[in-house]
């Protein structure tokens, strides 16, 4: 009950402040007005549009992050030749702050979603290969004795003994790589979009629209917390037997 | 016939040599327990009887299938415990014989747990299972109860002694307790040196008491002690 409190309390001081006239409906729509918006972009079909339009681009961006991410990470988890030779790079890469890599990649791909994607994956692609790596190097070297003395094959040590104690900490990484997903959609679609849920605010900024704006902000967030939901029930799923408080 | 048979084993660690000749027959159903000081070479030993370490000379070969037993269960985490103890099964005999093998050391109705459901004791039973399920000629164990408290070694010492006998598995065991060595044992022997070699070889019930191999290993109790001991057993 406890977590209801501020919120239902921020909604009661929104609600008093517009109604009363004390805050203008330029400067922020009251929630009759949000609810209105809601209900005329599903009308109109473009609460739809601008969604999949978004949705498509996370989950795209994430996908194609999430197979860079395997094949890259697994490669330098598994390889001293392929660390000393591929992780300085990708470090001194990560350490560019990734939104800065926005007017190279709009020059080179245009406005279009190619470009949207890739920005989407470059934010998701980090913090699964940071993980995955950690994860690799993190196995006990224990457990891979075991797997020898029982005679495994190389694949069969892999398969039966090195993916499943990776998986906890690769979930982990996905789960923080959806949530950038989602940041760095913000970035792309703030740029330059025709449409998504980024469009949708940079439209409500230029035609003073604060219930578009606050609509879009609502939809961002409950499309983060769906997948930040889902990606927990994942880890529960898939790796529920860690014997670690869950983060 | 032998077990295992160890020939002028000689293994480094750079320049530091950890055996230089070591010869160690197992008979066919022996138990023979390694004795010595912490760092003698006891585990490495094992290791190198277990494939995990490469000698640098000499021969080892055992018959027939060999099992492991370490200090620390060594369970994966992420199957349950009859998953754990099928890790090794390659065909349907060998699977056939885990509802055996659990029942051997008692964990029938915990075969659905995961291991950080289990304690200490039971995960090393699970353990034990595990490295029972290809019927092993030879079982190799690694301190398998240091790990345990006084109650929990004791039962899982027993529950060993019985398997040992009932499969009449050989079995080397690498210790650092004179009572561990005595309950498991029919032969004891204590490395010393450096490289270390056998300075004391004895059959349990014969040569080797509880004496001697402190004698062997080095260890005086003082005399009182010695003689409260004697009084209470």
């Amino acid at each position: 009950m406890g977590r209801f409190i501020v919120p239902l309390v921020l909604f009661a001081a929104w609600w008093t402040a517009t109604a009363s006239g004390a805050i203008k409906s330029y400067q922020l729509a009251s929630p009759r007005d949000v609810v209105r918006e809601v209900i005329e972009l599903a009308q109109t079909g473009l609460l739809w549009r601008d969604l999949g339009a978004s949705i498509e681009r996370v989950a795209l961006g994430f996908a194609i992050a999430l197979i860079f991410a395997l094949v890259v990470g697994s490669l330098v988890g598994g390889s001293r030749a392929a660390e000393r030779a591929l992780d300085p790079t990708l470090q001194a890469i990560r350490a560019v702050p990734s939104l800065a890599w926005v007017p190279l990649i709009l020059l080179w791909l245009g406005i279009g979603e190619a470009a949207k994607v890739t920005l989407v994956a470059i934010g998701a692609f980090f913090p699964i290969y940071v993980a995955l790596v950690s994860g690799i190097h993190g196995v006990d070297r224990k457990l891979v004795e075991v797997g020898t003395i029982f005679g495994l094959s190389r694949s069969a040590l892999i398969t039966r003994v090195l993916v499943p104690a990776t998986l906890p900490q690769l979930l982990v990484g996905a789960r923080i790589g959806l949530t950038q997903a989602w940041l760095f959609l913000v970035a792309a679609e703030l740029l330059a979009a025709t449409n998504g849920l980024g469009f949708l605010l940079t439209d409500g900024q230029q035609t003073s629209r604060t219930d578009e704006i606050l609509v879009a902000i609502l939809l961002f967030a409950v499309c983060g917390k769906l997948s930040e939901t889902g990606m927990r029930a994942l880890e529960r799923r898939l790796a529920g037997w860690t014997d670690t408080v869950p983060a | 016939m032998t077990s295992a048979r160890i020939r002028g084993l000689r293994k480094a660690y750079g320049s530091q040599l950890v055996f230089d000749g070591l010869d160690l027959d197992v008979a066919r159903g022996e138990r023979v327990a390694v004795l010595g000081a912490s760092g003698c070479g006891k585990s490495t030993l094992l290791r190198c009887v277990a494939g995990l370490e490469r000698s640098d000379g000499g021969t080892i070969s055992t018959t027939g299938e060999v099992g492991v037993m370490f200090q620390e269960p060594r369970l994966f985490p992420w199957l349950d415990v009859e998953r754990n103890v099928a890790f090794p099964a390659r065909d349907d005999t060998e699977r056939g014989r885990i509802p055996n093998v659990l029942a051997l050391v008692g964990l029938t109705h915990a075969a659905r747990r995961l291991p950080k459901e289990l304690s200490g004791g039971m995960a090393q039973r699970a353990a034990l299972a595990r490295a029972l399920v290809r019927d092993p000629h030879l079982l190799l164990l690694d301190e398998p109860f240091a790990a345990l408290d006084a109650l929990r070694r004791i039962e899982l010492r027993t529950a060993l002694h019985e398997i040992l006998k009932l499969t009449r598995a050989s079995a080397i065991l690498v210790t650092h307790d004179v009572d561990d060595a005595l309950a498991i044992a029919d032969r004891v022997i204590v490395l010393a040196g450096a490289p270390a070699e056998i300075a004391f070889s004895g059959t349990v019930g014969e040569t080797a008491g509880r004496q001697a191999i402190l004698d062997a290993l080095g260890v005086h109790e003082p005399a009182g002690v010695r003689a409260a001991f004697r009084a209470s057993s």
